[in-house]
C-alpha cells in the first residue's frame, strides 16, 4: 500500500465527512490527521493556478490544509485543518480552488507577478475586479450562521510565558515558585510542545511541577500580538468549532518567550505536490496520531534534524530513503549503520507523480520511488511577538537561524526561539542551514508561498522589475499576505531575493511581522458586544407609562424614547395639533441636568457659553449656546441660576456627555479643582414637558407650585414646588413656541408625574411631534440643523462676533476674516408656492455649471400651517430671504422661496396665551 | 544598539495607582498655550491647528476616563510607548 495511513489507533471513532465522503476519524485527530489517517493526500487546489496540493505542517504555519466546515447547522470558513480538533458530524470541504477554474495550470506562465495590475489595466481595473474577486478568494461565508463567543476580559500578572513546551514550562514554574503571579498560554490543547513527538525530555514532570508551583495555565490560548505598554492579545478558543473563543488583554511585567521554532520547506521543482510534507510534520503524525505517512518516504534534507525522524519512521515499518545535501558525517554514518539509506551530498531536483509524490529525481538524474517527500531546508525561531513589540529579527548566518538584533525591554526569549535546541545524543548536532535557492530547474515551478502561490519564478521577476526590497516584494508578488502569513515562506523569498539581486539575506532583512500571530475568529473579538449588548440602550424612567399608551418606542442616539403614541405616524399631526390647540406632555427627562456649582461656577460658566451667565439671578434661566475653539457651535441649552453660587446646565440629550467632558476639560486645565465642581445630575431627575395655551390651568389644578402668576412667574424663571412628597422644580421655558412648563421631580417619580398630566387632561407627545413643532419656530437641533461650520451668527447670533466679549470658548475664532464672510452658510426657512414638502437633505443649486449653495437640514408638512416648512443652510441666506432657490434631490427638482427661518409665530406671543 | 528602559507595565494614575492603559484617553498636547485676546489670526490658527509630533520623550494630556476622570499629564516615548511619571494637571 502507498501513502499515508493509520497503524496505531483505537481512540473512539467521529464520523465525518470530507467533499462529501463518509470518512471516519478518531477523538484527538486534528482535522488533518484523520484526512491523513484515511489516506487523503489532496486537500484543496490552490490560490491562482488551481494546482493540486496536500499537507504541508502539522500546525499553525500550513498554507495548504484550508477548509470549509459545517457543523450543527453553523458555517466557519477557512478553518486551519491541521490546528483544528476533529468533532463527529464535521461536513468539510475543500476552499482553495472554488469558483470558476478559468486560470488554469495551462494559463500559469502569464499569471506572473503584477499580472492583474499589467493585465487588467485597460479601459479600467474596476470593470475586471468583480469577476475576479468571485474567482478569487478563500472560503465561503455563510451571512446566518453565527459562532458563539465567550466573554473576555483584562488580566494582569508578574510573568506571562508564551509557549507549553519544556522550556516554556520551566521558566513558568521557576518565576512561581519565587513567587510570582505567572500566567501560561499554550496554543495546543496539551501543554509539552515538541517534546509531546519528538526525543530528548519527557515534559510531564514538568508539567506536574508548574501545577504545583500555582502557575495559571491556559491551554487552547494563543498570544496573537504584542501591543503597547507591554501588553498581550490572547485568544482562547472556544469549546468546539462553533464556539469563537474568548479575547483577552494580558498586562504582564515580564514576557518569555519560549514559543519554539518553524520548520523551512525545501525549494525544489514542483515541492508542491501533494505528498510533500515538513519532515517535522510527518513524526508529529505518526507519534501523536498513529499515521504513518508514507510507506516509503524520502527524506530530504540540509541539517542533522530528521535524523531521528528517519529512525523513528524506519522502526515503524517505513523503508526510508534519506537525502542529504551535506557531506556525509558522523550522523550520517551512525543513521546508515542503523540500516537507513543515506545518500549524502544529494540535493532533490524534482518531485515526481501525478497529482501526488510517487517518486524523487536527484540532481544527479538518480530516481527513487517514494509516497512521501518528507523535508527540512532548517528551522527558524519564532519571533513574532518580539519583532511586534520594537524588536528586530536579523539572520544569523553561523548558526543559520534568526535571532534577535536587540533587547526589547521586558521580553526575553527561552528554548527553542531562542536558538538553543539541545542535541538528543552525543553526535553533532547541526538544527538548521542556510535555505539553497535552486539555480538550475524550472524556476515557474518552484513554490515559495503555497498558498498564495508565489513561485521562485514570481521573486526573480520582481527583481528584474526592480522590486527588490522585501516590502516591495511581499507587495508585488502577495508573498506572505496569505492566512498562514508567510510562516513558511517569508525567510526563503528574503534569501530568493538576496540571491537574484546578489546581496546577502543579512543585508535584505524581513518584512514587518504584525499582529495576529494567527488569525482570530471576528466572533471572539466581537465577543459579547452584538444585539443588544453591542450598544446598550438607555431608557427612561417613565417607559412603562407610555407604552401603556401605546407609544411607538424608536431609538434615538442610543436612547429608546416614544416617537408617538399611536398605532401609526397619522398620530404625530394629531399630537401636534393638540400643542398648539391645548396642552400637551412630552417626556424630557434625557435632557442634560449638569449641576455647576462653587464660588468659581460663574467664572466657568461665562468661559462656557457665548452669552455671560455670571449676570443671571436665582431663579433665573438663560439659553445660550457652546461653541468649540474653532467658534462651531458644539451644543444650545438653558442655564438655571439655583443659588449664587450653584446653576444647572440643561444641555441637549445627545450632548450631555460631549458636555460634562468639555467643561471638565476646561476646568481641570484652566480653572483648577478648587472651587467649582460640575456633577451630572441627569438621570436623578425625570422631567415632563408641558406645554400649549391650556398648560397654565392644567399644571393649576395639581397644585405642584403655589403661584402661577405669569407677573411672579415669568418666561425663562423657575420655581420650586413639591409633587407627592417630593421636591419640584418647575421651569418656564418653550421648545414648541407655546406656553411651556418644565416639571422636573426625583426620577423614582416619573410615572406618577406623567400620570397626574395625564389625569389632569394633557395629550401625550412624542418626539417626531415636537421636531415639527420646533422647525416650525426655526429652533434648531444643533448637530442637525448645523454642521462642521457653523457658528452662531449663522444662526442669527450676532452677539458673540460683534459684542466682541472676550473671554469664552471660540471668541477669537469669532473674529477670524472667515467669521466674516459674506457667503456663509445661515440657517433660513424654506417654502414651496404648492405647500408640498421638500426632501430632507435636497441640496440647493444654482448656476451653470450648477453647484450647491446649501442644503435642506429639517423638512416637515406643518399640520398648523397646512404646508411643507423646512429649515436649510444656504451660502448668503439671509440676503436671499423672499428670492426663489432651485432644489434638487435624486435627480428630483423644484422651486422654493427661502424665508425665515421662524415659520410660526415670528413675535413670540404665544409664549404667554 | 540597545533600548534598555524601565520595564513597561500599565499606567499609574495619582488618583487610582495602577490601572490598564485602555481606561486612559489621549487629550493632546499640554504645552499648547491659549493665545490672550489680542493675539493676531495666524497666532489663533496655529492654536488651532498646529501641533508637533515629536519623537521619542513626550508629554502628553491623559484623561482616566474609564476611571476617576481626572486629567493626568503623562511622560510617554513615542517610540517605545513606554510611560514615565503620570501626574494630575494642573492650570
Amino acid at each position: 500500500m502507498t501513502g499515508p495511513s493509520r497503524i496505531a489507533g483505537g481512540g473512539e471513532p467521529l464520523p465525518f465527512t470530507f467533499a462529501g465522503r463518509r470518512l471516519i476519524g478518531q477523538k484527538g485527530d486534528s482535522i488533518a490527521s484523520a484526512l491523513l489517517a484515511n489516506g487523503i493526500v489532496t486537500v484543496g487546489r490552490s490560490f491562482k493556478y488551481r494546482r493540486p496540493r496536500g499537507i504541508l505542517s502539522a500546525g499553525e504555519d500550513e498554507p495548504n490544509a484550508i477548509v470549509d466546515v459545517v457543523l450543527n447547522g453553523v458555517r466557519v470558513p477557512n478553518v486551519r485543518a491541521t490546528t483544528q480538533g476533529l468533532e463527529a458530524g464535521m461536513a468539510i470541504s475543500p476552499v482553495l480552488g472554488r469558483g470558476a477554474a478559468l486560470l488554469t495550470q495551462a494559463l500559469s506562465p502569464f499569471i506572473a507577478s503584477g499580472f492583474y495590475y499589467k493585465t487588467f489595466l485597460w479601459p479600467h481595473w474596476g470593470l475586471f475586479e468583480p469577476a475576479i474577486r468571485r474567482m478569487a478568494g478563500l472560503g465561503r461565508v455563510d451571512p446566518d450562521s453565527r459562532m458563539v463567543a465567550e466573554p473576555g476580559g483584562n488580566l494582569a500578572a508578574d510573568l506571562c510565558v508564551v509557549g507549553g513546551g519544556r522550556s516554556g514550562l520551566l521558566a513558568a514554574t521557576k518565576a512561581a515558585t519565587s513567587g510570582q503571579r505567572v500566567l501560561l498560554v499554550e496554543q495546543r490543547a496539551e501543554l509539552g510542545g515538541s517534546s509531546l513527538w519528538r526525543d530528548g525530555g519527557d515534559s510531564v514532570d514538568l508539567v506536574a511541577a508548574a501545577r504545583d508551583a500555582g502557575v495559571t495555565i491556559w491551554t487552547g490560548a494563543t498570544a496573537f500580538g504584542a501591543y503597547e505598554n507591554g501588553r498581550l492579545g490572547i485568544h482562547r478558543q472556544g469549546a468546539g468549532l462553533a464556539d469563537g473563543g474568548s479575547l483577552w488583554a494580558v498586562q504582564a511585567g515580564q514576557v518569555v518567550l519560549a514559543t519554539g521554532a518553524l520548520e523551512r520547506p525545501l525549494l525544489f521543482e514542483r515541492n508542491d505536490l501533494p505528498g510533500v510534507m515538513l519532515a517535522d510534520a510527518a513524526l508529529h503524525y505518526l507519534r501523536r496520531r498513529g499515521v504513518l505517512c508514507g510507506a516509503r518516504p524520502v527524506i530530504a534534507t540540509n541539517n542533522d534534524s530528521v535524523y531521528p525522524v528517519a529512525l523513528v519512521l524506519a522502526k515503524a515499518g517505513a523503508v526510508v530513503t534519506l537525502v542529504d545535501s551535506r557531506a556525509a558525517s558522523e550522523r550520517s554514518a551512525d543513521a546508515a549503520a542503523k540500516g537507513i539509506r543515506v545518500l549524502t551530498g544529494a540535493r532533490v531536483a524534482r518531485a515526481l507523480g501525478r497529482g501526488r509524490v510517487s517518486g524523487v529525481m536527484l540532481t544527479d538524474g538518480t530516481g527513487i520511488d517514494a509516497d512521501l517527500l518528507a523535508v527540512s531546508g532548517g528551522w527558524t525561531p519564532t519571533l513574532h511577538l518580539y519583532c511586534q513589540a520594537g524588536g528586530k529579527a536579523v539572520w544569523d548566518d553561523e548558526r543559520a537561524i534568526l535571532v534577535p538584533a536587540f533587547p526589547v525591554p521586558g521580553i526575553s526569549l527561552a528554548g527553542r526561539a531562542a536558538g538553543n535546541w539541545f542535541a538528543p545524543d552525543a553526535l553533532p548536532w547541526v538544527w538548521s542551514a542556510a535555505p539553497e535557492i535552486p539555480v538550475a530547474g524550472k524556476s515557474r515551478k518552484t513554490w515559495i508561498d503555497l498558498q498564495n502561490d508565489v513561485t521562485l519564478g514570481d521573486v526573480q521577476l520582481a527583481a528584474q522589475e526592480n522590486f527588490t526590497s522585501v516590502e516591495h516584494l511581499k507587495r508585488y508578488t502577495t508573498l506572505g499576505m496569505a492566512t498562514d502569513q508567510g510562516k513558511t515562506a517569508n525567510l526563503l523569498g528574503a534569501a530568493a531575493m538576496a540571491q537574484a539581486t546578489g546581496r546577502s539575506a543579512t543585508d535584505l532583512g524581513l518584512t514587518t511581522y504584525r499582529p495576529p500571530y494567527t488569525p482570530v475568529p471576528m466572533a471572539a473579538l466581537q465577543g459579547l458586544s452584538r444585539g443588544p449588548l453591542q450598544s446598550p440602550l438607555r431608557r427612561l424612567a417613565a417607559e412603562p407609562a407610555h407604552r401603556e399608551m401605546g407609544a411607538a418606542l424608536w431609538d434615538y442616539g442610543g436612547l429608546l424614547r416614544p416617537a408617538f403614541y399611536g398605532k401609526d405616524e397619522a398620530s404625530i399631526a394629531t399630537e401636534c395639533l393638540a400643542a398648539r390647540q391645548g396642552a400637551v406632555v412630552f417626556d424630557a427627562s434625557s435632557l442634560g441636568k449638569v449641576a455647576v456649582m462653587g464660588p468659581k461656577a460663574r467664572e466657568l460658566l461665562d468661559f462656557l457659553f457665548t452669552g455671560r451667565m455670571s449676570t443671571l439671578q436665582p431663579g433665573r434661566i438663560r439659553y445660550g449656546l457652546t461653541l468649540n475653539e474653532a467658534g462651531v457651535v458644539t451644543d444650545d441649552g438653558v442655564v438655571l441660576c439655583l443659588g449664587p453660587d450653584h446653576f444647572l446646565v440643561s444641555c441637549s440629550s445627545s450632548h450631555v456627555g460631549g458636555f460634562v467632558a468639555s467643561a471638565e476639560e476646561w476646568r481641570q486645565t484652566r480653572f483648577g479643582r478648587d472651587g467649582v465642581f460640575i456633577h451630572d445630575r441627569t438621570a436623578h431627575w425625570a422631567t415632563m414637558s408641558l406645554s400649549g395655551p391650556k398648560s397654565k390651568p392644567l399644571l393649576a389644578g395639581l397644585g405642584i407650585v403655589e403661584t402661577l402668576d405669569d407677573a411672579a412667574f415669568p418666561h425663562m424663571s423657575f420655581v420650586m414646588g413639591r409633587f407627592m412628597g417630593g421636591e419640584a422644580r418647575v421651569s418656564r421655558v418653550s421648545f414648541t413656541g407655546e406656553r411651556g412648563y418644565e416639571i422636573s421631580v426625583p426620577a423614582g417619580l416619573a410615572i406618577p408625574l406623567w400620570q397626574a398630566l395625564i389625569g389632569a387632561g394633557a395629550k401625550p407627545c412624542g418626539i417626531e411631534a415636537l421636531g415639527v413643532l420646533r422647525a416650525e419656530k426655526g429652533f434648531i437641533y444643533v448637530g442637525q440643523d448645523t454642521d462642521g461650520e457653523t457658528m452662531p451668527q449663522d444662526l442669527g447670533f450676532d452677539a458673540p462676533r460683534l459684542k466682541r466679549r472676550e473671554g469664552f470658548v471660540g471668541d477669537r475664532a469669532l473674529q477670524l476674516p472667515v467669521a466674516g464672510d459674506a457667503d456663509r452658510k445661515q440657517l433660513v426657512g424654506l417654502a414651496r408656492a404648492d405647500g408640498g414638502v421638500i426632501p430632507a437633505g435636497a441640496h440647493l443649486i444654482e448656476g451653470a455649471p450648477r453647484r450647491s449653495i446649501g442644503f435642506v437640514t429639517s423638512s416637515h408638512h406643518s399640520p398648523t400651517l397646512r404646508r411643507g416648512i423646512a429649515l436649510a443652510l444656504v451660502e448668503g441666506g439671509r440676503a436671499r430671504i423672499g428670492q426663489e432657490v432651485t432644489w434638487f434631490d435624486l435627480g428630483q427638482t423644484g422651486r422654493a422661496t427661502v424665508t425665515a427661518a421662524c415659520a410660526y409665530d415670528p413675535e413670540g406671543s404665544r409664549l404667554n396665551v | 544598539m540597545t533600548r534598555d528602559q524601565t520595564g513597561p507595565g500599565p499606567m499609574t494614575c495619582p488618583f487610582c495607582g495602577p490601572r490598564d492603559a485602555s481606561e486612559f484617553r489621549y487629550g493632546g498636547d499640554p504645552s499648547v498655550a491659549r493665545p490672550g485676546p489680542g493675539c493676531s489670526d495666524a497666532d489663533w490658527a496655529a492654536y488651532l491647528y498646529l501641533r508637533d509630533s515629536p519623537r521619542g520623550p513626550a508629554r502628553e494630556y491623559r484623561v482616566h476616563a474609564q476611571g476617576c476622570g481626572q486629567w493626568l499629564v503623562a511622560e510617554r516615548d513615542t517610540v517605545t510607548h513606554l510611560v514615565g511619571t503620570i501626574t494630575e494637571a494642573t492650570p
